[in-house]
């Protein structure tokens, strides 16, 4: 369950990091705290249309919101933007250990080839493969 | 570990991975071209992967299944977009049914291979670009759940040894 509402934020990040105007202002806030005010004078567009974004940059955890006085000051959470990167680096892992098995089984085919000349036409059954990989 | 160097791109959602083997052009395009070398180091450990059909030029297919622990078939196909052998292959990377054909559910994987000589040596530059970031998000929960069965497939290949 837990895996499952990571899942969920991480496609609330993705979504949240889709627009330009979003991942300025998550730029903006990661630099320093800013009240929403201060951040619709930034773009020409309005001050609820710039709250809608800093609302789903909030749903995506990028961001926190604290009230002082009658403003709302916007904080980036840098913890959450990390994470999303974290993403590519587990793509990377599954193909770093995909791509040792892909050094051993070359080696292994260089060390065969030295010793008989018999390469593509030899079958190897599957399990011979598993065996080949596991080690 | 053959892995010489890891680029990551957030914004364009590409991860490069360049190796350097000891070995030459041609045999590292073997390891591509050849579906019994493929199939033993494609699938983790836990979950062997066997190739029905391996068609490696422009528009052609390779189907293959990976089998869990338990028995149960996960099938994978690439449809194959540019072949230049030994030197290049560039294919999209998709889950299937059990027939081989493509699950429109699951996002695919476009994944580049450029093999060339260096200083006595093979560099495998692999590229892979996931077509949007809520992409790499639902592919990531199946590699999740692929890592994990394979950090327990060593765990059990310790045990037994």
């Amino acid at each position: 369950m837990l895996f499952y509402n990571r899942m969920v934020v991480d496609d609330l990040v993705f979504h949240a990091l889709s627009d330009g105007t979003r991942r300025d202002i998550l730029a903006a806030v990661l630099e320093r705290e800013q009240s929403v005010s201060e951040l619709a004078r930034r773009y020409p567009m309005s001050f609820a249309a710039v709250q809608k974004h800093v609302a789903v940059l909030e749903r995506a955890r990028l961001v926190r919101k604290r009230k002082a006085g009658r403003e709302q000051l916007v904080t980036g959470d840098i913890d959450t933007l990390r994470r999303s990167f974290d993403l590519l680096t587990q793509f990377e892992t599954i193909w770093r250990q995909r791509l040792d098995r892909f050094g051993e089984v070359l080696a292994d085919t260089i060390t065969h080839d030295d010793t008989t000349h018999d390469d593509t036409t030899h079958r190897h059954d599957t399990r011979h493969g598993r065996t080949g990989a596991t080690r | 570990m053959t892995v010489t160097d890891v680029r990551k791109d957030p914004e364009q959602c590409t991860l490069t991975i360049i190796n350097e083997f000891d070995a030459s052009v041609e045999q590292v395009w073997q390891m591509w071209a050849d579906p019994r070398l493929l199939e033993r180091w494609w699938g983790p450990p836990a979950y062997p992967a066997t190739v029905v059909q391996h068609d490696l030029h422009p528009g052609g297919k390779v189907t293959y299944f990976m089998t869990s622990p338990e028995g149960d078939q996960y099938h994978g196909y690439w449809n194959v977009v540019a072949v230049d052998a030994p030197h290049s292959l560039e294919l999209l990377d998709g889950f299937a049914d059990g027939e081989g054909n493509a699950n429109p559910d699951m996002p695919n994987t476009g994944t580049s291979v450029s093999i060339s000589a260096v200083d006595g040596r093979t560099r495998m530059v692999l590229r892979s670009t996931f077509s949007s970031p809520e992409a790499m998000a639902q592919l990531m929960q199946m590699g999740m759940e692929e890592g994990i069965q394979l950090a327990l497939g060593q765990i059990d290949a310790l045990l037994a040894g």
